[in-house]
């Protein structure tokens, strides 16, 4: 590192990083310098001109968001000269701006409502005809309030720079230069809302939001996406038990500020009119609501019964649910059903890979690594649709670190935009000069690389001879916690063998079980009919499954539970209830209720997520995370095995969705906003 | 959409004019190029510069909203530009205009019904010493009066019928 | 046939060949000493290039005035990139029309200058960007560089010279900030005429990411004669700061409107007087714009002792800029002019930045609603203050532009804003119409 260079702001010496922007040195200090135009990790404009600052030697004041400091140099940033130019800077933002904060949803949250109110005039002297255009809608989510915007170009950078996607611009000039979508009147794009996030005022606005609430009535919970496995931190405004908004302005998280359009706005599924409010129990052949206590005690009597008659229990778990659940899952199969048939859908080979990285440290990468290491090598995916966040990640390390990526997909993906090499099809080993030469590797790599190919590509990876870290890229939020809680037949918590046979998920579903019970998941969606003799459902809605099941318990989604994710990078996180939704429980309580109603509670011990939680930590490889990061809202990164994991391979049993950025697995579907958007109905 | 073999010869020649992978910097020649031909910057313009330079039709249609010499609303066959800047305002442009609007029955940046005329009051065209100036297309006249003016409408509007 | 009678008052070097027959061929241009500055300069080495443009005092003829020869030194010389070479003829600056003369009169002289101008940084490639409205320019300077082509005197190996030099023509398309260097390399990639960030200035990063060295078509024709005659005699033609001629363009009220070439420091009066054969119609001088509608406007007084440079110039609180002389008499309207002038830059500002996109906007319709009889006694300072408030804190210097002759507009001719208060008619008759879009 090049030594810091000294410089004086405000009288106050300071010392900065070679290149540091004047902003920003003044920043780290705790010297605030106004900007709208300035965002961190974006190009530089130097367009609003709030940032003015007096330079020593030089006559005219300079813009500190474009300046990097030297040596010696000299800034103030309160003189009466800098004051008079933020203060006029404003009346001119203000001229053709509507005031119109009592009605604007960005009122409370403003920039420009701040930055009036800390350095602008009280009154305007324009007294002339603004200018006005109506507002525009976008898309079903992008509402464009022309007279509102200050033209900072935040949103035209955001959408470029940071997805990639370029569906904003800027048309005509003058006065009456105007933000504009990429299609005519409409935008067609990834539609995500980063612009609508990233905008200081209430130009761009939610049309999921809009008009809903005033900011400062919300209570805001950060949670974690239930959507795809890339684990983004979504922050939910909610008011009385019901969801407003979605975003991660305080750029917690592993995903900073980025949210794609599930993250955003996928939380509404929660009210859906078709959400189940109360238990269904078949009586004559019908499911019909009933209580609670006699939907627990139907599942009790016959679990009971079965136990009894010597019948055989299936049980399929979630990638959705919580690592609690899925934990508490496997034991409750194990220790009071008796039986090891017990699985979940595999959407990537995260078996394989850590049985061929057995031996190895510091071999995954974290989201964070996509940011910082060097080079990559995507196999397979198409990141920015699959894996919005580890692709937004790349990007951003392209653009501030020029990393290399290094593409090898079936067909044309985003990231061909700024590889170094892109190919068509599956041929990596060619490659091998190129990557050998690179000073380290991250290999990315979906469901299209399972069992001995994985094995290969890790036999190929150790080759190179560079330090090389592997993500295996699995669909849902829980997908990976799934496999380390040990919803497998064959492995225990931790990638234990179990040694014992057990039925995989597609044998459950063919097979004449006594009993099966299907937490959160939808076996029977492609038209299959049940042939278990007593069928138990949990979950949101009545899916294909639940129309066929005997008992339906209806449970809560992930916003309105406690307990902790794992995403595709092993990154454990903690998810926060946001909300209550009356008639659903969470799938950890009615479980543990279920324990209670069969006399087998005990056995399985308390059924809070905090003590499950600590029962994991005791016995998964890996989880005894610091409980202080993940309180926190932290990720924290395990590694949960690091030995031979002696089972049979299952290369057959993996299978992802590929899900894109519109569809989520049965969940998307009730999502009104992921069906609004025109794109879902183009890219389906 | 199909060019004239001319304008496809133009095109061609601007996009070997720049550097490699710099096929970008043909956009406004083209457009303005096409334009003189089709007589607006239509959407199938829009869509061929696009495609021929390799960028997207926001990406044009934020360039060409930026010239002003760029219309995408038909303009008449002869195109009335009447400069009312400083120079020419010394000399009455500004009177001139009027006189033109007057004349024509049409007003800034209209064009008459037959789409033989159409009328702009323009920034500074760089004729300033030889004011009031206009440009019918691109051919300038000089140091015009109104009864010039009237002479040359008359004499246009002659050669359309 | 040229477009107003020369001056005898004229020292002709640039403009010599005008109004030759055939002027623009290259027959007649070889005839004329043509390319020999090219051939000497070839001979040359670069770094003497550049010593001789130094030497010659010439600064850029666009309007900033910047030293040539400490331009093009800046280029970096061992840049691995390709250097280029570019041109504004954007011609936009309003009263400003003499580059038009120089590319329809005498376009080789042009582009012997800017081989020359290669020559001195080993560049290969040059963009002429010539503003849309010129179209019958292009076709004379691409007539000019089809014929320079065949006759050896562009392509490769120039009269085996060993140098190589590819020579395009650009077409704008209505966009005066296009005239500004940093937003004319962006209009020339294709892009929006939105300025850059500087620094980096374009010597170091210019057209296409590269070194390039940019410059003003009246600066690039005097090349050849520094480079032929010597940069001394050149810069003898001028004051001691500012050398050679600078082709001034008269225009507004003056009996000889027309473009003169004049050695710098050409007195003001005798510039009126008897290059223009003084004010139409025996009226008085009110006021006068020395180069171009963005320079401070001098009133009659000022004007006593004044020359056509840089210094007298800046003592007076205005700049020499780009050429086009505005003459106003004693029957013009200084708020209509005021609000003609802002009219100009509220069209013209790109937008990118706050102070100019609005100011520009808010003082077009202050000074519209003010002519129309419909201001107050406060608006007068406001006009002034608004101006002063996008004045040096704007991203380029359009703001300023727009600002300068405002505020010495209001300055200096104040009593003309209060005798349009309290709904009186604009007081001078020529002055009535007023046509607002
Ligand atoms: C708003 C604005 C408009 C300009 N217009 C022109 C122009 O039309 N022609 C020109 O040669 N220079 C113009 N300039 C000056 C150029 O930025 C630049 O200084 C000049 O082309 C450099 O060449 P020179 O050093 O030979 O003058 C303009 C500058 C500004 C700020
Ligand atoms: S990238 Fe994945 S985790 Fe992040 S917001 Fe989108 S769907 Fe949710
Ligand atoms: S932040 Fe510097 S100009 Fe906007």
């Amino acid at each position: 590192m090049a030594d810091p260079v000294k410089l004086t702001i405000d009288g106050r010496e300071i010392h900065a990083a070679p290149g540091t922007l004047v902003i920003d040195a003044a920043k780290q200090n705790g010297i605030e310098v106004p900007a709208f135009c300035y965002y961190e990790g974006l190009t530089l404009q130097a367009a609003c001109r709030m940032c003015l600052v007096e330079i020593e030697k030089t006559p005219k004041l300079q813009t500190a968001c474009t300046v990097p400091v030297a040596e010696g140099m000299v800034v103030r940033t309160e003189t009466p000269q800098v004051a008079t130019a933020r203060k006029y800077m404003l009346e001119f933002l203000l001229t053709n701006h509507p005031l119109d904060c009592p009605v604007c949803d960005k009122g409370g949250e403003c920039e420009l409502q701040d930055m009036t109110f800390r350095y602008g005039v009280g009154e305007s002297r324009f007294t002339e005809e603004k200018v006005h255009t109506p507002e525009k809608q976008f898309s079903p989510v992008v509402f464009f309030d022309a007279p509102r915007c200050i033209l900072c170009y935040r949103c035209v950078r955001v959408c470029d720079e940071g997805l990639g996607v370029k569906a904003l611009g800027v048309i005509n000039r003058g006065v009456v230069s105007e933000i504009a979508p990429n299609h005519g009147d409409h935008l067609e794009c990834d539609e995500c809302g980063a612009c609508i996030d990233i905008c200081p005022v209430g130009a761009l606005t939610s049309g999921a939001y809009r008009y809903q609430t005033r900011p400062w009535e919300m209570t805001h919970v950060g949670t974690i996406c239930t959507h795809c496995a890339d684990g983004c931190k979504t922050t939910l405004g909610t008011r009385n038990d019901r969801i407003l908004r979605g975003n991660n302005r305080d750029r917690s998280g592993v995903n900073g500020e980025f949210l794609c359009i599930k993250g955003r706005y996928g939380f509404d599924f929660y009210d859906h009119p078709e959400r189940l409010q109360a238990p269904l129990l078949r009586v004559n052949g019908k499911l019909e609501e009933v209580s609670w206590a006699q939907a627990l005690n139907a599942v009790a009597q016959k679990f009971n019964q079965t136990l009894a008659d010597g019948g055989t229990f299936g049980v399929i778990g979630s990638n959705h649910t919580s690592n609690e659940e899925n934990f508490y899952l496997q034991k409750f199969a194990r220790e009071v059903l008796r039986t090891n048939h017990i699985d979940h859908h595999r959407t990537g080979d995260v078996v394989t890979l850590l049985d061929a990285l057995s031996g190895k440290e510091g071999k995954l990468a974290t989201v964070a690594d996509l940011y910082e290491r060097k080079a990559f090598l995507v196999l397979g995916a198409d990141l920015a649709l699959e894996h919005p966040l580890l692709s937004y990640q790349i990007r951003a390390n392209y653009r501030h670190h020029q990393a290399h990526i290094y593409v090898v997909t079936p067909g044309a993906v985003r990231e061909d935009h700024y590889s170094t090499v892109s190919l068509r099809g599956r041929d990596y080993a060619s490659l091998r000069d190129k990557l050998k030469a690179e000073s380290e590797l991250v290999v990315l790599f979906d469901d299209s690389y399972k069992g001995d190919d994985v094995r290969k590509l890790v036999e190929f990876g150790e080759s190179l001879g560079i330090p090389v870290k592997y993500i295996a890229l699995v669909d849902y939020s829980n997908s990976r916690g799934a496999v380390d809680m040990g919803v497998a037949p064959e492995l225990l918590p931790g990638y234990k063998p179990s040694g014992q046979p057990g039925m995989h998920y597609g044998e459950m579903r063919d097979a004449n079980l006594g009993a099966l019970w299907v937490v959160g998941a939808n076996p029977l969606k492609n038209g299959a009919q049940r042939k278990a003799g007593f069928l138990v459902v949990q979950d949101m809605f009545l899916t294909e499954t639940a129309q066929q099941a005997d008992v339906v318990l209806p449970a809560a989604s992930a916003y309105e539970k406690n307990g902790t994710v794992t995403n595709a990078t092993g990154e454990v996180q903690r998810l926060k209830r946001g909300i209550n939704t009356m008639g659903a429980k969470p799938d950890l309580e009615i479980m543990g209720f279920i324990a209670r109603e069969m006399g087998a509670a005990a056995a399985l011990g308390p059924w809070t997520p905090d003590a499950v939680f600590e029962q994991i930590r005791k016995n998964v490889r890996g989880y005894q995370v610091p409980l202080p990061v993940l309180m926190t809202g932290g990720a924290a990164q395990t590694m949960p095995v690091n030995g031979r994991i002696p089972v049979e391979s299952r290369p057959d049993l993996v299978h992802s969705d590929h899900n894109g950025l519109f569809a989520s697995g049965t969940l998307g579907r009730y999502s009104k906003v992921l069906n609004s958007v025109m794109e879902s109905r183009l890219r389906r | 959409m199909t060019l004239s073999p001319q304008l496809e010869a133009k095109f061609n020649k601007l996009l070997e004019s720049y550097p490699p992978g710099r096929q970008r910097s043909a956009m406004i020649p083209m457009l303005l190029y096409g334009q003189d031909e089709i007589g607006s910057v239509t959407d199938d313009l829009i869509e061929e510069v696009a495609g021929r330079i390799g960028v997207t039709a926001l990406q044009v249609n934020e360039v060409l909203s930026y010239y002003s010499m760029l219309h995408r609303k038909p303009m008449g066959k002869y195109h009335i530009q009447v400069c009312t800047n400083i120079s020419c305002l010394l000399h009455d442009g500004d009177k001139l205009y009027e006189h033109a609007c007057k004349k024509l029955g049409i007003g800034h940046k209209e064009a008459t019904a037959d789409g033989q005329f159409s009328l702009e009051e323009v920034e500074c065209m760089g004729a300033c010493s030889w004011a009031p100036a206009i440009q019918v297309n691109y051919d300038f006249h000089h140091f015009v009066t109104p009864e010039q003016l009237d002479r040359l409408l008359d004499g246009l509007k002659k050669n359309a019928v | 046939m040229l477009y107003n009678e020369p001056s005898p008052l004229e020292t002709r070097v640039l403009s010599r060949r005008f109004g030759k027959p055939n002027s623009a061929s290259i027959d007649t241009y070889l005839a004329d000493d043509g390319y020999k500055a090219f051939l000497k300069a070839s001979k040359m080495k670069p770094e003497e290039i550049i010593e001789e443009v130094k030497a010659s005092n010439l600064r850029g003829r666009g309007g900033a005035g910047f030293p040539t020869g400490m331009k093009w030194s800046f280029v970096p010389r061992n840049s691995p990139k390709p250097k280029y070479i570019v041109v504004n003829a954007d011609e936009s600056e309003p009263g400003t029309c003499k580059d038009r003369l120089l590319m329809e009169y005498d376009p080789h002289q042009l582009i012997e200058g800017i081989l020359i101008a290669g020559l001195s940084v080993d560049a290969h490639a040059g963009y002429i960007y010539v503003r849309g409205e010129y179209r019958y320019l292009i076709e004379i300077l691409d007539k000019a560089l089809a014929e320079a082509y065949q006759k050896g005197w562009l392509g490769k190996n120039i009269q085996g010279t060993g140098f190589d030099f590819e020579l395009y023509t650009h077409t704008g398309a209505g966009a005066y900030e296009c005239g500004e260097e940093s937003a004319l390399l962006e209009s020339l990639e294709g892009k929006r005429g939105v300025p850059r960030i500087r620094p980096p200035f374009p010597a170091v990063v210019g057209a296409f990411q590269c070194p390039t060295i940019l410059n003003n078509v009246e600066t690039y024709c005097a090349v050849p004669a520094i480079i032929r005659d010597g940069g001394k005699a050149f810069a003898d033609l001028g004051v001691p700061k500012a050398g050679g001629t600078k082709l001034t363009c008269l225009t507004g009220h003056i009996n000889k409107p027309g473009v003169y070439e004049l050695p710098l420091g050409f007195p003001v009066l005798k510039l009126i007087e008897e290059v223009g054969g003084g004010i139409r119609n025996g009226k008085k001088l009110k006021a006068f714009i020395p180069g171009g509608s963005s320079c401070p406007i001098l009133t009659a007084a000022e004007c006593e002792g004044a020359t056509m440079d840089y210094d007298s110039m800046a003592s007076r609180k205005s700049m020499l800029g780009s050429g086009g002389v505005v003459v106003m008499d004693e029957d013009t309207c200084m708020v209509k002019a005021a609000l003609r002038i802002m009219r100009f830059y509220a069209h013209e500002s790109c937008g990118w930045c706050i102070p100019c996109r609005e100011g520009t906007a808010w003082l077009r319709k202050l000074l519209t609603r003010f002519h129309q009889g419909m201001g107050t006694r406060t608006d007068i300072d406001l006009i002034g203050d608004v101006s002063r408030n996008m004045l040096g804190r704007t991203f380029c210097p359009l703001g300023d532009a727009a600002a300068l002759p405002t505020i010495s507009i209001v300055e200096k001719f104040r009593q003309e804003f209060e005798d349009h208060l309290d709904g009186k008619p604009c007081p001078f008759e020529h002055a009535r119409h007023m046509v607002t879009v």
